[in-house]
């Protein structure tokens, strides 16, 4: 079963965060990655610009409307997803409480519903 | 048994005394392999309806709950099938799903595997599952209740609590939350919810039975919670859990017929098998360690017990506990039965002074709320009553006859305040 990590947190950059503890968070990212891979359930992960780099799309009255800015600007944004492939919620929970951000964030773990493979739609299962 | 002779009614009662015996555990067996409940509560309703058409001509089966399983796998194969023709999965695919765990099922000896239940009860009571509507769905699943019943108990609309119970089903096939026991790590924190809706089981059976008795349901309670308690091994709480049952349910047969108050019930009438049971559950989850909630209810019950054999009731120590019980686990009923207590241990003033407290404490919903409790107005009743205040007493007694869904209890308020009236 397939369900990807949706990694809520408070955005911080380089300059407030401070070098040292940038640098603590990226080995956290890379070693919690590593482990998912290891333990063969990691199909994917993306870390997110943060938002003030994004743009949203909207189309109300037929038209569309491009904003700068995230679509729900709140406190925490989403900040990264992983996609993994374990055999229920409960193991989902478990590697979901490993995720570095845990500690600074809230980590929602939404099962999927379909995914592709080489551009065909697959249920999940 | 003869086929020629057995009635419909003899077919029905077979089937009832099947369901009652097994439900939970074919249910968990059903669900387990799918994670979808709700097909496995249709798929096994199926199987008690062709009971109940072939029993009759055809005999009760040497094995029952062998033969309900059976059938209730055979109506999930069919609508597997239905549905993955519907969704034009590639057959092969819907068997490799399907087909695997139905053949788990084939081998299944239903006498062979253990208890199920205590799986079922642990997904109902998972943390992503709202915890309102845990306790509802354990009835449910696990125990048969149907969803009428549950909002009555739960004073919500059928309508409503019929929804809730669909969609907490839903998250539990859609989300796939495992039919599994947790970890040593995990139980901490998924314990105290299943606990919770044991409990629930048994006063849900009590407030059911027609005549105070619990009867049926109340003795599954007590066996859930007991197996629960031998399988943790050693959670105190499980173990205080289970003698709590095992003493209240001591005291039934004294609540058979008119209601009589628990310190005026003839002592000759407990069940003393049940009242050692539970005070050797109660050793069993004093030596543990950690007094918890259910242990300190489950002590405030053999301290009543105790007066079978001193013959006196220890007001002291209940007012001791009671106060460890409001401290560990502050409910307005614990509350109103510290004040109770206080009122024999002190002064019918002096429990009222509690009352009153309690009244004015969370205001304005707090006062509405304790307007409506009916030990509150019971317990009040009887504190005017024994402060001589005879009028008043015989208004709170009324009032708290209005309170009260149970008919053998409102008969006696009521006639607690005929006695005390004008």
């Amino acid at each position: 079963m397939r369900y990807t990590l949706l990694l809520h947190y408070p955005e911080m950059d380089a300059a407030s965060l401070g070098e040292e503890a940038m640098a603590e968070g990226q080995r956290a990212f890379s070693s919690y990655a590593t482990a998912l891979h290891q333990a063969k359930v990691l199909i994917s992960a993306e870390v997110l610009q943060p938002s003030s780099n994004t743009t949203t799309l909207t189309k109300a009255g037929g038209t569309l409307r491009v904003q700068d800015g995230p679509f729900a600007d709140t406190k925490e944004q989403l900040g990264g997803t992983f996609v993994i492939d374990v055999a229920d919620l409960d193991a989902a929970i478990e590697w979901a409480g490993k995720a570095p951000s845990v500690e600074w964030g809230a980590v929602e773990i939404r099962p999927g519903a379909t995914y592709t493979v080489d551009g065909a739609w697959t249920p999940n299962a | 048994m003869d086929a020629e002779r057995l009635t419909h009614a003899e077919a029905r009662a077979a089937a009832e005394h099947a369901a009652r015996a097994s439900y939970g555990h074919l249910v968990a067996l059903l669900a387990a392999s799918t994670g979808d409940l709700s097909l496995a509560e249709d798929a096994l309703s199926d199987a008690f309806e062709q009971a109940l058409l072939s029993w009759p001509s055809g005999g009760v089966p040497a094995n029952p709950e062998g033969w309900l399983l059976t059938v209730a796998r055979n109506r999930q194969r069919d609508t597997w099938k239905s549905a993955s023709r519907r969704t034009s999965l590639p057959l092969e695919e819907a068997d490799g799903n399907g087909g695997t765990a139905m053949s788990a099922l084939d081998e299944l000896d239903v006498d062979a595997i253990g208890d199920k239940r205590l799986e079922l009860l642990f997904t109902c009571a998972h943390p992503a599952i709202d915890p309102a509507i845990r306790t509802p769905l354990m009835l449910q699943a696990v125990l048969g209740f149907d969803a009428a019943r549950i909002a009555s108990a739960f004073a919500v609309p059928a309508a409503a609590m019929a929804q809730r119970l669909v969609r907490a089903k839903k998250r539990i096939k859609a989300a796939r939350i495992p039919f599994a026991v947790p970890g040593r790590d995990a139980m901490p924190g998924r314990l105290p919810a299943v606990l919770e809706a044991v409990y629930g089981c048994y006063a849900l059976a009590f407030l059911d039975a027609p005549e105070g008795q619990g009867g049926d349901m109340a003795a599954e309670a007590l066996y859930l919670a007991v197996t629960l308690a031998a399988l943790l091994d050693s959670e105190p709480e499980a173990w205080g859990l289970a003698a709590l049952i095992a003493l209240s349910q001591a005291r039934a047969p004294a609540r058979r017929g008119p209601f009589v108050p628990l310190e005026e019930q003839d002592t000759a009438l407990w069940d003393s098998r049940l009242m050692e049971e539970g005070a050797s559950l109660l050793r069993r989850a004093s030596a543990g360690g950690a007094t918890g909630r259910f242990q300190l209810e489950a002590a405030i019950q053999a301290v009543h017990c105790e007066r079978a054999r001193t013959h006196a009731t220890d007001w002291a120590a209940l007012r001791t506990l009671y106060a460890a019980l409001v401290a560990v686990a502050p409910s307005l009923g614990a509350r109103v039965a510290l004040a109770a207590v206080i009122g024999r241990a002190e002064s019918p003033a002096a429990g009222l002074a509690e009352l009153d407290a309690l009244a004015v404490r969370d205001d304005p919903a707090g006062a509405a709320a304790v307007e409506h409790f009916q030990p509150f107005l019971a317990t009040r009743a009887e504190l005017l009553a024994r402060a001589g205040r005879r009028r008043e007493a015989a208004e709170a007694y009324n009032a708290a006859a209005g309170a009260t869904p149970q008919p053998a209890v409102r008969t006696y308020l009521l006639q607690r305040a005929a006695e005390l009236g004008p």
